[in-house]
């Protein structure tokens, strides 16, 4: 008999590849929420193996706040062009001018919490049924409840208390009217998974993740990139540092890690030796002990 | 490249799941496996550090590593199945952790599902007890082909050999009854360390190996069934390019033994037989592939194939059926009803079946059956016949882990309502 190993990335990327070929099979009108990190840019990269040679069958569909590393943009356009997807983008300025959502002030406003109805507007609008995510059970506590699919109602909300079990690889996707899917391909990846298949696959990432000269400064323990619409206290100081992003997301409130890794083996040389999760640098998931609890079951990513 | 990133790319992943009650140490034990390979990290720590202080614990709560839900904090109970996850240079692991108590069969069965092992706790001070029993019937009910029981808190029973002994005399004693080939018996004391990654120093009558050397080694190259090829067809890919004109290629995952280039198949429910022409992976063209590989066939002769049919090896064919017989695992609150109509979901095929006849029940505390009460309501396990509006191909569910298990839906809710697994 052949002996055939398969090691655990390529089981990972086997499992996430039914997950997206079940949600192609199993809704009218799913769409890949991209964000540009390296996490939505695995789950292309995976979208396009799991369709080969034919396109990925469902637009990617980014929630801009407007406050992105400008980087970001470019990538994301880029990417789009050469997976031959449709970008669909939705803004969250829009929301604020139409005076569905108030902008936050203060010193540590962020757009952060304000994508949520951005992203449940354009779901009812273009009647999404499926909302891919590269959402992992490994980033945060309440994710590590979450299901593959993961059911929402007509008001977006997630119970968590209340759902479906989900057995062997059978995914049950049935909803009635008005009812949506949040769909989490990855979520058995770890960061250090995410790494390594991003370094086998030899998958393009936004040079943000690499170390690069940024202006930044500290609050409450976390360096922040300097960005013109951020507000500093009195005794905030900006300073040129060697930094890299671990995640990327709204600049606002993704911390940047001092660093000097400029390749992928470095990268995945920092992470085996961290002892901070990667979330730890983002403000967001701070806000309370059940910060993220709170915005997954109103609908967030 | 793949050459140039072995070592730490190599890894086998191991899924296993735990069971155990709130006070027999199952989070110690979870928490000391994540602590002791680096995968809990210091702002996840101080966070449960907190908490705890604000409660007023005497210790850092570790459960609260894996207690996630706001009410599960303050309730101090596991409500759902978290999933965790660790490595070390060996393998990686995937930890299903399951509640004892609330919804505890679903849970627990949920958990199972996907496992190659079951870590079962006793607490050495209490021995074999009735939750103990129901772990075990559910980790043989759900197949799982390694169990480990951990006979924890042997530091409370100072060590000694002849109380591990006993419950090792106790547990086999109902083990004839299950149906698990590898069962393995390890003395630990999670709370102070012992034979948890490090030798125990308190133990040396204790040959064996330590837990996680154990994790780290069992052999699970034969969990799979790599003998009958089964594909079932979840998607059919047209690129409708010029480039790829008249290409037509089946997606799916393998779910048993390997198929090669050339091989011929079988393919239901038409029952037309051809061979394999080519298995695409992204640009690759491999010349075989295996369970669990998700890949694209393509086949010589032009048949007609969609989503829920099954391409499988013609040396090896499944059962075809309308009538299935099989055990369920009840989920819901709403009691399954006798004549009641239901979905259900078999590999990628979807169809509608009607409860023929419940034959009996099984007690998990017991094991014994009941052909008496034949309500089966939430966390019951029963044996029951079903009618399918389609015939299903499948294996039974011992012979094959995916193609011998279904789920069943409440139509009007939608809900999942059973696991089933085909006798």
């Amino acid at each position: 008999m052949d002996k055939i190993i398969i090691n655990h990335l390529r089981e990972l990327e086997s499992e996430s590849i039914h997950v997206m070929r079940e949600v192609a099979a199993q809704f009218e009108n799913p769409v890949l929420l991209f964000s540009g990190g390296k996490d939505s840019i695995v789950m292309v990269h995976l979208a396009r193996k799991a369709f080969h040679p034919a396109r990925i069958p469902f637009p990617l569909m980014h929630i801009d706040t407007g406050h992105n590393f400008d980087e970001t943009i470019e990538f994301r356009d880029r990417l789009a062009k050469e997976t031959g997807a449709e970008l669909i983008v939705r803004y969250v300025q829009d929301t604020i001018d139409q005076g569905k959502v108030v902008e936050e002030t203060g010193i540590n406003a962020s757009r952060n919490l304000l994508q949520t109805t951005t992203l449940l507007d354009s779901i009812e609008e273009l009647k999404i049924d499926a909302a891919l995510g590269g959402g992992r059970r490994d980033e945060e506590k309440a994710r590590a409840k979450e299901r593959f699919f993961s059911h929402r109602d007509e008001f977006g909300q997630w119970d968590p208390k209340n759902q479906r079990p989900e057995l062997w690889s059978l995914y049950n996707g049935r909803k009635k009217m008005g009812e949506h899917f949040r769909v989490f391909p990855i979520s058995n990846w770890t960061e250090m998974d995410v790494w390594q298949y991003i370094y086998m696959e030899n998958i393009d990432i936004p040079d943000l993740y690499f170390t690069h000269k940024r202006k930044v400064f500290k609050r409450d323990g976390t360096w922040l990139a300097l960005a013109p619409f951020m507000k500093l206290k009195d005794n905030e100081e900006v300073v040129e540092m060697d930094v890299r992003c671990r995640t990327i997301g709204d600049i606002t409130c993704t911390g940047v890690t001092l660093s000097k890794a400029n390749t992928l083996e470095d990268i995945i040389a920092e992470i085996a030796a961290t002892r901070v999760t990667e979330r730890g640098g983002r403000a967001d998931d701070k806000r309370s002990e059940a910060a993220m609890e709170d915005r997954k079951k109103e609908g967030y990513f | 490249m793949e050459n140039k990133t072995k070592g730490y790319l190599d890894m086998e992943l191991l899924r296993f799941t735990t069971a155990g009650s709130v006070d027999d140490g199952k989070s110690t034990l979870i928490g000391r496996l994540l602590y002791d390979s680096k995968a809990i990290f210091e702002d996840q720590l101080e966070s449960i550090e907190r908490t705890s202080k604000k409660r007023g614990d005497e210790h850092v709560d570790l459960a609260l590593l894996t207690d996630g839900l706001r009410a599960e904090r303050e309730q101090g109970i596991t409500i759902d199945v978290a999933y965790r996850y660790f490595a070390t240079p060996k393998r990686k692991f995937i930890i299903a952790d399951t509640p004892g108590h609330v919804q505890y069969t679903r849970n627990m069965v949920t958990g199972a599902s996907t496992a190659n092992l079951a870590l079962i706790l006793v607490d050495a001070r209490n021995g074999v007890v009735e939750q103990t029993l129901r772990h075990s019937f559910i980790a043989s009910l759900l197949q799982i082909p390694h169990v480990i029981v951990c006979i924890n808190k042997m530091d409370l029973v100072d060590y000694k050999e002849d109380v591990y002994e006993n419950i090792r005399k106790q547990f086999m004693s109902f083990a004839p009854k299950l149906d698990i080939n590898d069962i393995r018996f390890i003395p630990i004391s999670a709370l102070k360390g012992d034979n948890v990654v490090d030798r125990s120093k308190n133990m040396d009558w204790y040959n064996g190996a330590t837990l996680l050397y154990t994790l780290e080694n069992i052999y699970i190259g034969s969990d799979q069934n790599h003998i009958d090829g089964r594909f079932p067809v979840q998607y059919v890919i047209r690129p409708q390019s010029d480039e790829f004109h008249d290409y037509r290629g089946y997606a799916g995952k393998i779910e048993g033994g390997i198929f090669r280039v050339g091989d011929e198949v079988k393919v239901y429910p038409s029952e037309l037989t051809t061979k394999i022409k080519t298995i695409d992976f992204y640009k690759d063209s491999l010349k075989t592939a295996a369970k669990p590989q998700s890949v694209t066939i393509t086949l010589e002769d032009d048949i007609d194939i969609s989503r829920g049919d099954m391409i499988v090896n013609k040396n090896s064919l499944p059962k075809v059926s309308q009538e299935i017989d099989l055990m369920v695992c009840w989920f819901n609150e709403k009691a399954l009803m006798p004549g009641g109509k239901y979905a259900i979901k078999h590999t990628t095929k979807d169809a509608r079946c009607m409860i023929k006849d419940i034959s009996y029940k099984v007690d998990v505390n017991t094991l014994e059956r009941n052909f008496d009460d034949k309500k089966v309501g939430m966390n019951d396990i029963a044996r029951i016949k079903i009618k399918t509006t389609a015939a299903l191909f499948y294996d039974s569910y011992r012979k094959n882990r995916n193609t011998g298990s279904l789920i069943i839906i409440d139509e009007a809710t939608n809900e999942t309502v059973a696991a089933g697994m085909i006798v």
